[in-house]
């Protein structure tokens, strides 16, 4: 690594779905060997875990399974987050597992991933689990996919498979709503095409899978249209020195912002301009998604945590009604008519569930209408009441303006993620 | 103009806002501070998450009684500096009031004993959140992390039945007796760290950096020698240029032979490396889940 190319260095979160039998360990594990993100401490350490396991192969799960139930059951209960980097980006992987409380966990690695990377077998082409994992991608509107067909090598390395494999997929993905898709046949177990390309399918012309992670533009994953500032927490240091500082801390969660912009507040409705945008000792320019900055505008009102800095022309929806795909992640069953704490940007207030219009089956993307029960790991489309006014906007235009949580009151734990539709 | 961040200022970002949300979300917030690398840089993204207010906050220090000299003197200017309270936890008085007994024999240290102490220390304070620097890469229990972490009110963690955490909406809601442990740089590695520490030319101690120390080579690392570890007849002490990639208790902080007497030259360092940087931790090689095992019990 040269001495300064870190500083040039973007970051890409993906998530891998797939289960054991389609090679994701074995992949996860060359993309970190090849990489040389894994220790000799770390081999070692997994070298004997799995010679006491009787297992007579490295066995890399037990790389990311770090739990001691994981270890002892061969399971992975949990997302494990995992993390490389080459000279151009550093990853962070979301490992899901691919069968236990699949769509929580694959819910959870899908919120803050850029990508998605689905492994299938090539003997097997496109499978239940294949359109499962599509789906929540697309739900969750992860902005590009990249499907691994794995195990070429167990096909003979055969073109008219792969070909057939995305053609099936293609015809399956269009009722989905992704924009980018991208096939790659690899051999994990072999290296082909993962990080070297491959020697066996001359055919292929495409990108290997590390070139495609290196290169995939990503500048316009975040929302630089829709001018969002949710406030976290409002930064009065009442020092000699800055005895009249107000500022308004948060990440902008859309758009651009420069000094001298006309904005309005939320929910009050005032209007100012924006005096400075400062981080530690220094003033910038222009603040955009994802960065966190102070805020001080040109007049004093009075604006708290939850409310909302945005543009006069281009405003989000204020509604206490809303329209919700949301995915049940809590053993405990939703009540009907039950109230619920949601926490929506910086913003909470209380909520009931007013109406479920269907559950979907995530198999086959079909809408359930007649079973309205919410249980662990259902995708429900719902209609959902706030006690107070949310300044939201669609799921697909804004990750951060268009989810909410909700949390339960007596036990405090998350029990729903969802997705705002307009 | 490009909209978009470099991988640093993103994990920045992140934290930043992971940070602010703690503030907002508890009554009473505090940062455990070990005098490392990771505490070290999770303070700076604090200062920089309320500038130009101080850190609403204040720093723990758990002390262990054996300390590097340097890290006690290193805490206690950086304390001076950023104008914030220090609160101290002593094992030392743990140990005296009776609530733990001191290990024996050869490889005696008082890392497992710090539980009881933090625990004490987190309910005499009434911390409601404890952040601290633990990263996701160091080891596999910690891989499994949550940001914002759920401790029952015995401070017990049970990984099993972690809160899902989506996009960036963090849930603290919790019961009366209950607390958080949360850690803002959970998607750092070592190597982000220590670029990052470049970047921004924060202050560390010296021990990271390369210098000449008298040593013994125990259990494949090369351990100070200090008033806390017996030497014993067949163990050579050498003076040999060592530097500390982790810094915990003296007695348990192995070094590595090192001539990076520089923060270039330890990024350097850092991405050459072939072992881990928790490689020379004695506390972690107590068996295979020793990390889960401790954090169950509310480790750090």
């Amino acid at each position: 690594m040269s001495d300064n190319s870190y500083l040039d260095m973007q970051l890409l979160r993906f998530t891998t779905a797939g289960s054991v039998d389609d090679g994701k360990s074995t992949l996860i594990g060359r993309l970190l060997y090849d990489s040389k993100s894994i220790f000799e401490d770390q081999l070692e350490s997994v070298e004997t875990s799995s010679k006491k396991r009787g297992v007579d192969h490295v066995d890399l799960a037990l790389l990311t399974d770090g739990l001691k139930d994981e270890r002892e059951q061969g399971i992975t209960i949990d997302v494990a987050y995992r993390y490389f980097a080459t000279p151009k980006r550093k990853f962070i992987i979301a490992d899901t597992p691919g069968h236990i409380q699949y769509t929580r966990n694959m819910v959870t690695g899908a919120s803050t991933a850029n990508l998605a990377l689905i492994l299938m077998d090539a003997r097997h082409g496109v499978v239940e689990q294949t359109c499962r994992h599509s789906f929540i991608a697309s739900l969750l509107q992860i902005p590009h996919l990249v499907i691994c067909v794995n195990k070429m090598d167990l096909v003979d390395y055969s073109e008219e498979q792969f070909n057939k494999i995305v053609k099936d997929y293609k015809e399956f993905a269009s009722k989905l709503n992704v924009s980018d898709i991208r096939f790659v046949p690899i051999s994990a177990l072999n290296g082909d095409n993962v990080v070297n390309r491959s020697e066996n399918m001359t055919w292929y012309n495409g990108e290997t899978l590390l070139h495609t992670l290196e290169t995939i533009h990503i500048d316009s994953d975040q929302d630089h249209v829709n001018a969002r500032f949710p406030v976290q927490t409002v930064i009065r240091p009442k020092s000699d020195q800055y005895h009249d500082y107000r500022g308004y801390a948060g990440r902008v969660a859309g758009g651009i912002y420069k000094p001298g912009d006309e904005v309005v507040v939320l929910p009050s409705g005032f209007g100012s301009k924006i005096k400075s945008i400062d981080t530690m000792g220094t003033q910038i320019k222009e603040a955009f998604s994802p960065m966190s900055v102070t805020i001080t505008l040109e007049d004093d009102i009075d604006i708290s945590r939850g409310d909302m800095i945005v543009r006069p022309n281009n405003q989000p929806t204020v509604t206490q009604d809303l329209d919700v795909m949301l995915c049940w992640l809590n053993n405990s069953p939703a009540q009907a008519r039950a109230k619920y704490i949601l926490r929506h940007t910086t913003n909470e207030s209380r909520c009931m569930i007013k109406e479920v219009l269907y559950k979907v089956n995530i198999n086959t993307l079909h809408r359930i209408e007649d079973d309205k029960e919410i249980g662990m790991n259902d995708i429900v489309r719902v209609k959902i009441r706030s006690t107070k006014p949310l300044f939201v906007d669609e799921y697909n235009d804004n990750r951060n303006t268009g989810s909410i949580i909700l949390v339960d009151e007596s036990t405090n734990e998350t029990v729903a993620a969802g997705m705002i539709r307009l | 103009m490009r909209y978009t961040l470099t991988h640093l200022k993103e994990l920045e970002a992140e934290a930043i806002y992971v940070i602010r949300e703690v503030f907002a979300q508890f009554e009473n917030p505090a940062i455990l501070f070990s005098g490392g690398k990771d505490s070290i840089v999770l303070t700076h993204l604090a200062k920089k998450a309320f500038w130009p207010s101080k850190i609403p906050f204040p720093l723990v220090h758990i002390d262990t009684g054996h300390n590097f000299p340097e890290t006690i003197a290193f805490r206690d200017q950086l304390v001076e500096n950023l104008g914030v309270r220090l609160l101290v936890g002593s094992v030392q008085k743990s140990i005296d009031d009776g609530a733990v007994r001191e290990e024996t024999g050869k490889n005696a240290s008082r890392n497992a004993l710090q539980t009881v102490t933090l625990l004490d220390t987190i309910e005499e304070f009434q911390i409601d959140a404890a952040m601290g620097g633990a990263r996701r890469d160091e080891e596999k229990a910690r891989a499994k992390e949550r940001f914002f972490s759920h401790r029952d009110d015995f401070g017990q963690w049970d990984p099993k039945n972690q809160r899902p955490e989506l996009w960036n909406l963090f849930n603290g809601k919790k019961n009366m007796g209950e607390h958080f442990r949360v850690f803002p740089i959970s998607n750092w590695t070592e190597m982000d760290v220590w670029q990052y520490i470049l970047l921004e030319n924060i202050d560390i101690p010296s021990l990271y950096i390369a210098h000449e120390r008298e040593v013994i080579f125990r259990n494949n690392t090369w351990l100070p020698v200090s008033e806390f570890i017996t030497i014993e007849e067949h163990e050579k002490v050498e003076t040999r240029m060592i530097r500390f990639r982790t810094l915990g208790d003296i007695t348990i902080t192995g070094g590595i032979d090192s001539d990076a007497d520089t923060l270039e030259k330890i990024v350097q360092e850092v991405a050459s490396a072939r072992q881990t940087e928790r490689g020379n931790r004695a506390d972690d090689k107590r068996g295979e889940t020793a990390m889960e095992d401790r954090k169950k019990q509310g480790y750090f």
